[in-house]
């Protein structure tokens, strides 16, 4: 029952510790995940974001430079001149110097004719009408046309930047051909980690670069459409079972959007390894918490336990001296009611005693019964008086004093107490007591109180047949006076012998002991400076032995 | 040996008077009080050696009385007679000029003892005191 409520404390504090150390390392280890992991990822969303914004310069610039090259190129030079497909020539190989991005220039007239052309498919192109060729119309439309990604008719990934030139009262067209390689490069410049990707899609969400992952050209991009994107757009789709981080961005110098694509596993990769760290240093953090509550509980029971039996022991002291103090106001009062008639009855005895002096008296024949019967009125009002006065003497000893003290006599005195106990019990107490055994300065009485609690229970303990033994002696230091009480008794367990001294602990039946006797004789023994040990044999007895210091 | 002069105090009448008769037939004049008042009024009328007295009394009780007598006549001798087995009421009365105790009950050839080295004492003492006069 004591057990169970420790347990429920232990419990109870366990618990409670655990629960408010726990509480505020979970919301730390929350609280820095996510702001950790905020940044983290918007440092991320920033890096590829500001990678698309300057992709998409780049693009921009590529063409921008062209456009304006081949404007130049156009303006500076005369129809007729450029006509001249020696001159032409010249004139492409300064310009692909400059960027060897261009396949193939050409000259074409307002009606679509090929005026001259310089490039690796002469006999192809040479002879070709562009006149119904839907870009034909757009450049004599806007003046500036960069078309969309075709393969024409070389089937080779191609596209066109064409420039309207009017030169006096008649518009030709300066077209030149452009190897969407180039595209490509600048774009898959923009991926970032190994299963990045990077593309190019028109309008019509077809490809106009080759992506590094699935996909052909002109056709729809693996991922999602983003030909709308008026911009820059950033957003997160999971596609099965892979997450991933696309950036759009549209271009400004032709309707076409740059599309990034990340896997966020990869840069978020340092992210992932945080939140692992953070869940081991968690784990650590809940171990040593429940290692450490549950260890500091451990000390904090056991010291309240320790506490608890000290505080029973010295009540338990408390309420013992207490009733014996009762008892010995009980006892010197009944002592001395007896007491009183007692000494009329012997002086009574003496008067008749004296009379029998008397002459008269003295012819009496029964004279000697006379005498027989004082001497046993005598003798027996003596045995009275003796017990009397052992009661007086057990009243006296509330107040704690420090006298002189034979403990033998002492001994002797207590088993003067118990000896009718004994003798009824048939159990042989047998005295072996130092004849020059010193006194001490101790309290008789207390004293007599622990031998007697020991003599009663090593009584209890044989209950029929047996031997106590009474053993005095110096210690060889001469330093101690050694008190011996040995039963033979059925001794006492291993397992309970060091609990004998605790307050409450009792091998008899309930109701039969309080269990106080043994915890106050030891508190007692320590009061008067001196130490009281147990010694024991299941089968054989048990010894009690009190050393006195001697003062 | 020439007789000394008793008191006996006692509330307990039969105890005292058993007392006074043994002490008579051992040629010992010997006089009874029943309590602590009484006995200093006979000693304010009488002369004696010893007074034998009980310490439990009802009223004045043999503290008390034994105070009462030492500054009344400090040459008196008192033997403090204690039913406790308690030194210290005793041990109390001697420091209190008191020349000795007894348990209750007692041993007569003991108090016999008892009041014939307090009755040498006053004697000793009057003596003493015949002296310096």
């Amino acid at each position: 029952m004591v057990d169970e409520k420790y347990r429920q404390f232990w419990w109870q504090i366990t618990l409670t510790k655990i629960l408010f150390s726990i509480i505020p390392l979970i919301l730390l280890v929350l609280v820095l995940y996510f702001h950790f992991s905020d940044a983290y990822t918007t440092k991320v969303l920033e890096a590829i974001r500001t990678l698309a914004i300057n992709r998409q310069g780049a693009l921009d610039l590529f063409l921008e430079e062209r456009i304006a090259q081949l404007v130049t190129l156009a303006n500076t030079n005369s129809l007729a001149q450029l006509s001249n497909e020696d001159y032409l020539n010249r004139v492409f190989n300064v310009v692909q110097a400059a960027s060897r991005s261009y396949i193939d220039i050409g000259v074409i007239d307002d009606k679509g004719d090929h005026l001259a052309y310089v490039g690796p498919y002469y006999s192809i192109l040479k002879g070709v009408n562009y006149r119904n060729e839907p870009w034909f119309d757009a450049v004599l439309n806007s003046g500036v046309y960069i078309s969309d990604v075709y393969l024409g008719f070389r089937k080779v990934p191609h596209f066109i930047i064409a420039v309207l030139v009017r030169e006096k009262n008649r518009s030709w067209i300066l077209r030149a051909t452009i190897d969407s390689n180039v595209l490509e490069n600048i774009v898959q410049a923009a991926h970032i980690g190994r299963s990045g990707d990077a593309y190019l899609v028109n309008r019509n969400n077809l490809l106009q670069t080759k992506p590094r992952f699935g996909g052909n050209l002109l056709e729809e991009p693996p991922g999602p459409d983003f030909s709308a994107t008026v911009g820059l757009r950033m957003e997160e789709i999971t596609t099965g079972a892979d997450p991933a981080l696309f950036a759009a961005v549209q271009i400004k110098t032709k309707r076409w959007v740059l599309v990034i694509r990340e896997d966020p596993r990869e840069p978020l990769a340092p992210l992932l390894r945080t939140k692992y760290l953070l869940g081991l240093l968690s784990l650590l953090g809940l171990s040593l918490i429940i290692i450490g509550s549950v260890y500091t509980t451990k000390k904090v029971l056991e010291r309240l336990i320790l506490s608890d039996l000290e505080k029973a022991k010295s009540d338990e002291v408390m309420l013992h001296e207490s009733k014996m103090a009762a008892l010995g106001k009980l006892a010197a009062g009944v002592a001395h009611e007896i007491n009183n008639p007692l000494a009329v009855i012997s002086e009574e005895a003496g008067w008749m005693k004296d009379l029998l002096q008397e002459e008269d008296v003295k012819a009496s024949p029964h004279l000697q019964e006379f005498q027989e019967s004082i001497k046993k009125i005598e003798y027996h009002a003596n045995r009275v008086k003796k017990v009397t006065h052992r009661l007086l003497g057990f009243a006296r000893r509330m107040e704690p004093t420090m006298e002189k003290v034979m403990v033998n006599a002492v001994l002797e005195e207590c088993v003067g107490f118990l000896e009718n106990e004994a003798r009824y019990r048939n159990i042989a107490i047998e005295k072996k007591l130092a004849e020059d055994l010193p006194t001490t300065a101790s309290d008789p009485s207390q004293l007599q109180q622990v031998f007697l609690n020991i003599l009663n229970n090593a009584i209890d303990a044989i209950g029929k047949d047996g031997t106590i033994t009474l053993k005095t002696f110096q210690d060889a230091d001469n330093e101690q006076l050694v008190v011996q009480i040995s039963d033979t008794g059925p001794g006492i367990s291993r397992e309970l012998l060091p609990k004998i001294f605790d307050p409450f602990f009792t091998t008899k039946e309930v109701g039969k002991g309080t269990g106080l006797g043994l915890s106050i004789s030891h508190s007692i023994v320590e009061k008067l400076g001196g130490t009281m040990t147990v010694d024991s044999e299941v089968g054989h007895g048990t010894t009690f032995t009190i050393a006195l210091p001697i003062k | 040996m020439e007789t000394f002069r008793i008191l006996i105090v006692d509330d307990e009448d039969d105890f005292r008077e058993a007392i006074m008769k043994r002490l008579r037939a051992r040629k010992v004049e010997v006089a009874g009080a029943n309590s602590g008042l009484q006995a200093l009024e006979m000693l304010d009328n009488q002369d004696f050696d010893v007074v034998v007295l009980d310490v439990k009394m009802p009223g004045m009780d043999g503290i008390e009385t034994l105070r009462a007598i030492k500054q009344k006549k400090p040459l008196v001798e008192v033997i403090m007679l204690t039913g406790h087995a308690s030194v210290e009421s005793g041990i109390q009365g001697m420091q209190l000029g008191a020349f000795d105790y007894v348990m209750k009950p007692v041993a007569l050839d003991d108090l016999m003892d008892k009041l014939r080295q307090a009755y040498e004492r006053r004697m000793l003492q009057l003596e003493y005191g015949r002296q310096n006069l």
